[in-house]
């Protein structure tokens, strides 16, 4: 940032403040007031928004107003004497009942006219052919399923030496949606409470594990439109970016060909049988890690103490009972550090999760990912214990009782 | 032997002040309970202000500089829960234990030794509190608390032990305050001097009346809820769990049941002390005496029905949200009777601006401004916007800055020459209140920006392009947070000594408390005075 240029955008941040609370109908380039609407909802939004924001600053000026009149006139040193019976005259004895028609007058112009919007925003469509797209928020990544399409996406946000100025409002695989179509947004989480916020669709809605709460929207323009999760999840609540592609549904088509395609590839190559060298996996493993698990287990393997254990044998890992006790059970934690435990935990833990701690399942990951992740855990961070686990592996590990997940 | 020491300090009692530490540990006197009140809620304050400044720090520029993320978290939890339970609730407690028997006319509070027990157990909770910060940094302590202070589940049942130790401090908390609000109505019932009916009673009397009821009923179920809390972390219990059976979203009705009538019990005791102040400085009496207590009840009784107006983005039905809008816009009604009750209690005074009258006036014009920016939120299509962005912080820190901390710091200003019989240094409590008015400003009004344009509260990092406001927000809390030393200074010079105050301290001040010399003395009222009639009459 140069100092010049934040100087000025100061100034141009006072003078719109002040323009603002006057005519009540600024436009939100100076970042002072909501980016611009992209859906008929947050336009209606901003215009309630900016209603109400404008009877408020009337009604503050008045009451400024007032008070700044009596603490000119009613001070003892311009010799003011008190008015010791004025609460005894009619405005005394009535006032009790005027004011208080007077602040309901307000109160229902701001809620007669919200209650309207209100319905539309709040009864979701029921229309048979509305697009759906079901968002799980977990810590600390967003998955987006398309169900009409069959498509999913993960996405998570990008680190700062790749985002720069974006830093914190980009990510990996936007969330891509088509202008000009009813869209049903389902939000639920894996884990915590997370919130999908993204202002110029005009929409903030929790997402709640158990739970599946509705939106909709239509949008309008083509464009990008970034957002956050805007609910404290733990320790990463910053890192949770929400980027929205609008495009053409042509384009929109494009890109879900695109995915299907990619999903094809992926699933076809873990699924060939094929026995892989370890270099190959390790090199898999170290993105695959890097992206699913380092947010917690770090890159360099030592985890955050005490909430996340290290995955680097030899440190300890100065947790409650709670939670090293199940290390400990599975052979990961001896003699108060973290070991490299056998092969067929490693894969359960990584498969199933940890219960009751932030530790989640990753079944959802194809064999050949999980093989790449668990060997590359196994050989990075000095464990060098020369393992190397194919996805035949894997499979077998997933047993009986856990299908393979294949789309 | 506890009989034994009890005896004694009862002896002591009748024959003058108790000496040494058994006066203050032992102590049944409103007096010493309400000096001991104020003193644990400044070092409370202190210790909130404290972390406020390291968050502020923190922001000041993008990029993580100074916390672990957790760390973060867990100070943006606990500066919420300190300065809450820790200092403005005990402030408001310590103001009603010293204020409201010289008030009414009674020789005590009507439960001397509840009244002990109460404070007490809020220094119990205070350890208890700090004992669930520092033991995260103990090998083996698990994480620390990270939900901030609504303590939401599923993210509290991840935390380590830190989170139990939190319970338990609520629970005593609870405790503390409902032996407390008991004590209160129970004098204000009981003990009021002959002659004096409840509609003549000054107002921070009726304030307080209202908040201890509040309390009582809002209490319990929280202390439920974290119970509950406690049983899903180690019992097996679901109830805030939906693969259980359970429900997560129960806990947000149970906390917010309990949380947004806190607001009004953080409120209410200083808008009494407004009702005092303001009529003083004015030289005539409170504008609408009657309509001013109706306002309290009506906040009290609408206050304890519109909770789930924090909720509104968690998937509740239409008729639900409706209801709740149309309830919290409703309470806009007393709450601005209130304001203006007030303002109509300068117009056409003789006011001068002393520094109670000072925080008293800034406190008008900000408090207003706070619920302004609170009948925004309560209208839903603008809240699901503005809903866990800055904006929000920026609207309660306007609404609770000036409605509950500034009011207390006038008050302190107001009694501080009653307390002490020495006046404080009106030059420096000028400065003091300036620096807090600019201070406070610079901090919070930027915030609403912020929210607009899309910064989520509660992150530890955000993206360069809300540096500008973020860092304007920083400074202004610096300035904000050195006021407090010139407020610390200007406590600890008016204890030790200062102009002599005589028992009528300002000259437009009425009451029964200024007819008793500064300091008064360790007993008053041992004979009930005779009220002669209603001097408040409205
Ligand atoms: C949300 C945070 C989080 C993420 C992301 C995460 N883990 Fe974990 N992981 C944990 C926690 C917490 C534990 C410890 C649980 C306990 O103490 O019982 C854990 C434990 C483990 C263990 C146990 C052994 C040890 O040495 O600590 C392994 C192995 C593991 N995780 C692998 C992974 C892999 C592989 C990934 C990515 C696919 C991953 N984790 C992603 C939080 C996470
Ligand atoms: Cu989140």
């Amino acid at each position: 940032m140069h100092g010049g240029s934040q100087f000025k955008r100061l100034m141009q941040f006072l003078a719109v403040a002040l323009f603002l609370g006057v005519a009540g109908h600024v436009h939100a380039e100076y970042g002072i007031n909501f980016p611009e609407p992209a859906t008929p909802s947050a336009r209606d939004i901003y215009q309630i928004h900016m209603r109400t924001m404008t009877i408020a600053t009337v009604l503050l000026i008045i009451v400024f107003a007032i008070v700044s009149y009596s603490l000119y006139a009613h001070r003892k040193s311009r010799g003011f004497t008190p008015d010791q019976n004025f609460h005894r005259g009619w405005f005394g004895r009535w006032s009790w009942v005027l004011v208080p028609l007077l602040v309901l007058g307000v109160d229902m112009t701001i809620a007669g006219s919200a209650e309207e919007v209100l319905k539309r925003l709040w009864l979701v469509p029921k229309d048979k052919d509305m697009m759906e797209v079901k968002i799980t928020g977990h810590q600390w990544w967003w998955e987006y399923e398309y169900l009409d399409q069959g498509v999913r996406v993960e996405s998570r946000y990008v680190p700062q030496e790749k985002a720069g100025s974006l830093y914190l409002r980009d990510v990996d695989n936007p969330l891509v949606l088509p202008i000009n179509t009813k869209i049903r947004f389902l939000n639920t989480s894996a884990d915590v409470n997370h919130s999908f916020w993204v202002p110029q669709l005009g929409f903030k809605k929790d997402a709640i594990a158990g739970y599946i709460t509705e939106t909709w929207a239509v949008i309008d323009k083509e464009g990008t439109y970034r957002g956050q999760c805007a609910q404290l999840c733990g320790t990463w609540h910053a890192r949770m970016p929400i980027v929205v592609q609008a495009v053409t549904p042509e384009k929109f088509t494009a890109w879900v060909g695109a995915q299907k395609t990619r999903m094809a590839a992926a699933e076809a190559e873990a699924a060939s049988g094929k026995v892989w060298s370890k270099e190959d996996l390790l090199e898999k493993g170290r993105d695959l890690y890097n992206k699913n698990c380092s947010a917690c287990h770090q890159l360099d393997g030592k985890g955050l103490p005490p909430a996340f254990p290290p995955l680097m044998a030899g440190g300890g890992f100065p947790a409650g009972e709670n939670m090293t006790k199940p290390l400990q059970e599975r052979g990961f934690f001896k003699d108060g550090k973290i070991v490299v435990g056998p092969v067929p935990k490693h894969l359960d833990i990584v498969l199933n999760g940890i219960a009751g701690t932030p530790m989640q399942p990753w079944n959802q990951l194809n064999d050949l990912e999980i093989a790449a992740i668990v060997t590359y855990e196994r050989n990075a961070f000095n464990n060098n214990t020369g393992d190397v686990i194919q996805p035949a592996d894997v499979a077998k590990a997933r047993g009986a009782t856990a299908p393979a997940k294949s789309d | 032997m506890n009989h034994a020491t009890i005896a004694h300090a009862h002896e002591g009692g009748h024959h003058g002040v108790p000496h040494g530490w058994r006066r203050w540990l032992f102590s049944t006197n409103h007096k010493d309970i309400g000096t001991m009140y104020l003193v644990v809620s400044l070092i409370m304050l202190f210790l909130g202000g404290g972390m406020a400044m390291l968050i502020r720090a923190e922001l000041f520029m993008p990029g993580i500089q100074l916390l672990q993320p957790d760390v973060y978290n867990n100070l943006v939890t606990n500066h919420a829960l300190i300065m809450v339970f820790g200092a403005v609730m005990p402030a408001a407690a310590g103001m009603a234990n010293w204020m409201i028997p010289l008030m009414i006319g009674a020789p005590d509070m009507a439960l001397p030794r509840m009244n002990n027990m109460s404070f007490w157990f809020l220094v119990a909770a205070a350890l208890m509190l700090v004992i669930s910060m520092v033991v995260p940094f103990l090998p083996g302590g698990g994480t620390p608390v990270n939900t901030g202070w609504t303590l939401y589940p599923p993210l509290s049942v991840q935390v380590g032990m830190s989170m139990d130790f939190l319970i338990f401090t609520v629970h005593l908390l609870g405790i503390s305050s409902i032996l407390a609000s008991i004590n209160i109505i129970v004098t204000i019932l009981n003990c009021r001097a002959p002659g004096m009916g409840l509609m003549d009673m000054p107002i921070f009397c009726w304030s307080w009346l209202v908040t201890a009821f509040l309390l009582i009923v809002i209490l319990p179920p929280f202390a439920g809820a974290v119970t509950m809390l406690l049983f899903d972390r180690h019992f097996g219990t679901s109830f805030f769990n939906a693969a259980g059976g359970g429900d997560p979203q129960l806990f947000q009705h149970l906390f917010w049941f309990f949380g947004h009538p806190e607001v009004y019990v953080l409120l209410l005791p200083s808008m009494g002390i407004l009702g005092h102040i303001i009529p003083t400085f004015a030289r005539k009496p409170l504008f609408g005496y009657q309509s001013t207590v109706g306002a309290m009840l009506a906040v009290g009784t609408i206050g304890l029905a519109v909770w789930a107006h924090h909720q509104y983005t968690t998937g509740l039905s239409l008729a639900a949200v409706t209801y709740f809008m149309i309830g919290t816009i409703v309470i806009s009604i007393p709450v601005g009777l209130l304001v203006f009750n007030y303002i109509a209690t300068m117009w056409r005074g003789a006011m001068t601006f002393e520094t109670p009258m000072l925080f008293a006036i800034g406190i008008i014009l900000m408090f207003s401004f706070g619920g302004l920016t609170g009948v925004m939120l309560a209208t839903i299509p603008g809240d699901i916007q503005y809903h866990d962005s800055y904006f929000v912080v920026a609207h309660f820190h306007y609404a609770l800055i000036p409605g509950a901390l500034l009011g207390l710091y006038a008050g302190v200003f107001y009694w501080l020459p009653k307390w002490t019989g020495n006046m404080y240094d009106e030059r420096l409590g000028k400065i003091f209140f300036w620096m807090v008015i600019i201070g406070f400003n610079l901090t919070f009004f930027p915030q609403h920006f912020l929210g607009l344009a899309g910064m989520p509260r509660r992150i530890i990092d955000y993206n360069p392009m809300f540096t500008e406001f973020n860092m304007i927000s920083s400074i202004g809390s610096f300035i904000f947070g050195a006021a407090h030393l010139v407020f610390l200074y200007v406590i600890v010079k008016t204890v030790r000594g200062g102009a002599r105050a005589g028992d009528q301290v300002w000259e437009g001040a009425k009451g029964l408390e200024w007819t008793l010399p500064s300091p008064p003395p360790f007993h008053t009222f041992t004979t009930p005075p005779q009220i002669k009639l209603a001097q408040s009459e409205a």
